[in-house]
């Protein structure tokens, strides 16, 4: 083996060539600025019919997962809420496909695509439930499987929900490369890909995307049969924005073009995402505004130079929630619906009780994912963690609740309620951020018709706020 | 010391990134910490804990690093009791 410079500086000068090799796509061709890209053609010419995934997802345990009626939940939020209040609760019970989560359909195509094209292997540099997906998809194709994982802060001490989800991956048949706390994951990804010529089954790819879809043309299709209409919302917890921007396409495939499509994630505003200290002070792991604003206001800052999860393009509605609003509904899930459920997975429940209350009572609310639960990866284990880590945990009003201070779980269920969050801020900070990509001056009209698209807006709107940006030096 | 003998199941350690090598925005606290990295395998030839050794890993990578562990395995649970959850769903709600 020839010695490369496995500099920081050098491994990531070298990005371009080893994301080329290890995925197969050239975004070149997509790419028409720093900004604007075609989108549609990306996900349809490096993706698969829809038919053809649906196949793939059967062959490997994936999708086709039951959806199932809240009825002591929904008659609770409908006994709390106003005259003809109070939506029917739904939730697609995504621990049933292969390796207990969602993030099984997103892993799928990636492992038929890398298997199809002859690689050995596959990497992902992952904490989440997709290290675990990406593992059992693996392990059904017959690759050589490689999670790269944030597990330990300085003192090894690791939070027991990545813990068991680096065993998960360990149980799968896969080797865990377990780092200390940094953005330094994404230059062992790197590193890795180069010394195994593997395939990078990145979060953010089409195949990772596309693969979502299927989540939601199912619940169009369950929804329908069952109650003879199309969901009038669906809530999905959002992070990195692919499970949201997967199943809204699959909403809009299968017609849904009235649903609301409800962004939620957990609020750790003040916790910095890649500090030491502040690692084993967040009790949620994924699905939190750590990720959620960030990757909602600029997708591409990611490990791929076009990013296929979009959020903003199809989000209208995005709400915030609490730890400890999070957990109080993860133990009534168990308590009044018999479902134990790991509470990463129920972030997005947690948005529908505050939905369904203010939603007319013949309409519906779909919750889009649960994920499994077990030692590690249970809200007693997490919460216990929390305490010992110096964390107060108490009942009380959420609103009192401070990120890495305090967990407050709501006393009772009126107390749940969501933070809705100003869609324009957001959609403005997204143009900041584009405006650092390329300066407004230089915005062409294909830069302009991509941004609307992107942020579900009009043209005239970015050109008014453009303009007001550029006036004022931003 | 004692020997750990060829074959066992083990966790080594890599100092990754050294403090003055890791990547250049970090928070003041992440900054003056080394990038760690453990992994598991078979040891592939008789070691001593804390000294240098190779292993074989799940899918057969050969790797090197400081031997840290035998028969690493995993201990996280349920955790202690926390009394706050216990009475959800049957107090007041009801």
């Amino acid at each position: 083996m020839t010695a490369r410079d496995n500099s920081y500086a050098a491994v990531m000068a070298r990005k371009n060539e080893i994301m080329k090799a290890s995925l197969g796509i050239d975004y070149d061709d997509f790419i028409s600025s720093p900004i604007a890209f075609d989108y549609e053609r990306m996900m349809r010419e490096t993706g698969y019919a829809h038919e053809d995934i649906v196949r793939i997802q059967r062959e490997t345990k994936v999708g086709d997962t039951p959806l199932l009626e809240l009825r002591r939940l929904t008659a609770a939020v409908r006994r709390i809420s106003g005259p003809g209040k109070g939506a029917t609760i739904l939730v697609k019970d995504e621990a049933a496909n292969a390796s207990g989560s969602f993030k099984a359909r997103r892993a799928s195509i990636s492992a038929y695509e890398a298997a199809r094209k002859g690689y050995k292997g596959m990497i992902a540099a992952t904490s989440g439930n997709y290290g675990a997906a990406v593992a059992s998809q693996c392990a059904q194709r017959g690759l050589k499987c490689i999670i790269v994982q944030e597990v330990f802060d300085s003192r090894y001490v690791g939070q027991p929900e990545i813990v068991e989800k680096g065993r998960a991956c360990e149980a799968y048949g896969a080797e865990v490369l377990k780092l200390s706390v940094g953005p330094e994951l994404f230059y062992m990804l790197l590193r890795t890909l180069e010394e195994t010529g593997f395939f990078n089954a990145s979060l953010y790819t089409p195949f990772g995307i596309r693969g979502i879809e299927t989540l939601g043309t199912e619940i169009a299709a369950q929804v329908r049969a069952r109650y003879g209409k199309d969901p009038d919302a669906v809530v999905i917890t959002h992070a990195g924005g692919g499970n949201l921007t997967g199943t809204a396409r699959g909403l809009l495939a299968a017609g849904c073009d009235a649903t609301r499509i409800v962004a939620c994630s957990v609020d750790l505003g003040g916790l910095h995402m890649a500090s030491d200290r502040d690692f084993n002070r967040k009790s949620f792991t994924t699905g939190h505004t750590g990720f959620g604003v960030p990757f909602a206001t600029w997708p591409d800052r990611v490990d791929v130079p076009r990013n296929a999860a979009r959020s903003l393009r199809y989000m209208d509605e995005y709400q915030l929630v609490t730890q400890g609003e999070v957990f109080y509904v993860t133990e009534l899930l168990a308590k009044w619906e018999g479902l134990e459920r790991g509470p990463a997975g129920n972030t997005s429940l947690t948005a529908a009780v505050t939905l369904a209350r203010q939603m007319d009572r013949d309409q519906i609310v779909v919750v889009q994912e649960t994920e499994y639960t077990g030692a590690g990866k249970h809200h007693n284990a997490q919460l216990a963690f929390a305490r010992e880590n110096g964390i107060e945990v108490r009942r009380g009003d959420p609103r009192d609740n401070v990120p890495g201070k305090a967990i407050v779980i709501p006393e009772r269920l009126e107390q749940v309620w969501g933070k809705v969050q100003d869609m324009d801020r957001l959609r403005l900070s997204y143009l900041r951020n584009a405006a650092k990509a390329l300066p407004v001056e230089q915005w062409t009209d294909g830069d302009y018709a991509f941004l609307a698209a992107d942020i579900k807006r009009g043209v005239d709107w970015v050109r008014e706020h453009a303009r007001a940006m550029s006036a004022g030096g931003a | 010391m004692a020997k750990v003998a060829k074959g066992t199941w083990v966790e080594i350690e890599q100092i990754v990134l050294k403090p003055e090598e890791r990547a250049p925005t970090l928070p003041e606290d992440t900054k003056k910490v080394p990038y760690v990295l453990r992994v598991s395998g078979f040891l592939l030839e008789d070691a001593e804990l804390e000294q240098e050794a190779r292993i074989r890993t799940r899918i057969g990578r050969e790797l090197a690093g400081i031997l840290k562990t035998v028969n690493p395995s995993y201990s996280h649970s349920f955790g202690t009791v926390v009394p706050e959850l216990l009475t959800i769903g049957t107090e007041a709600e009801q």
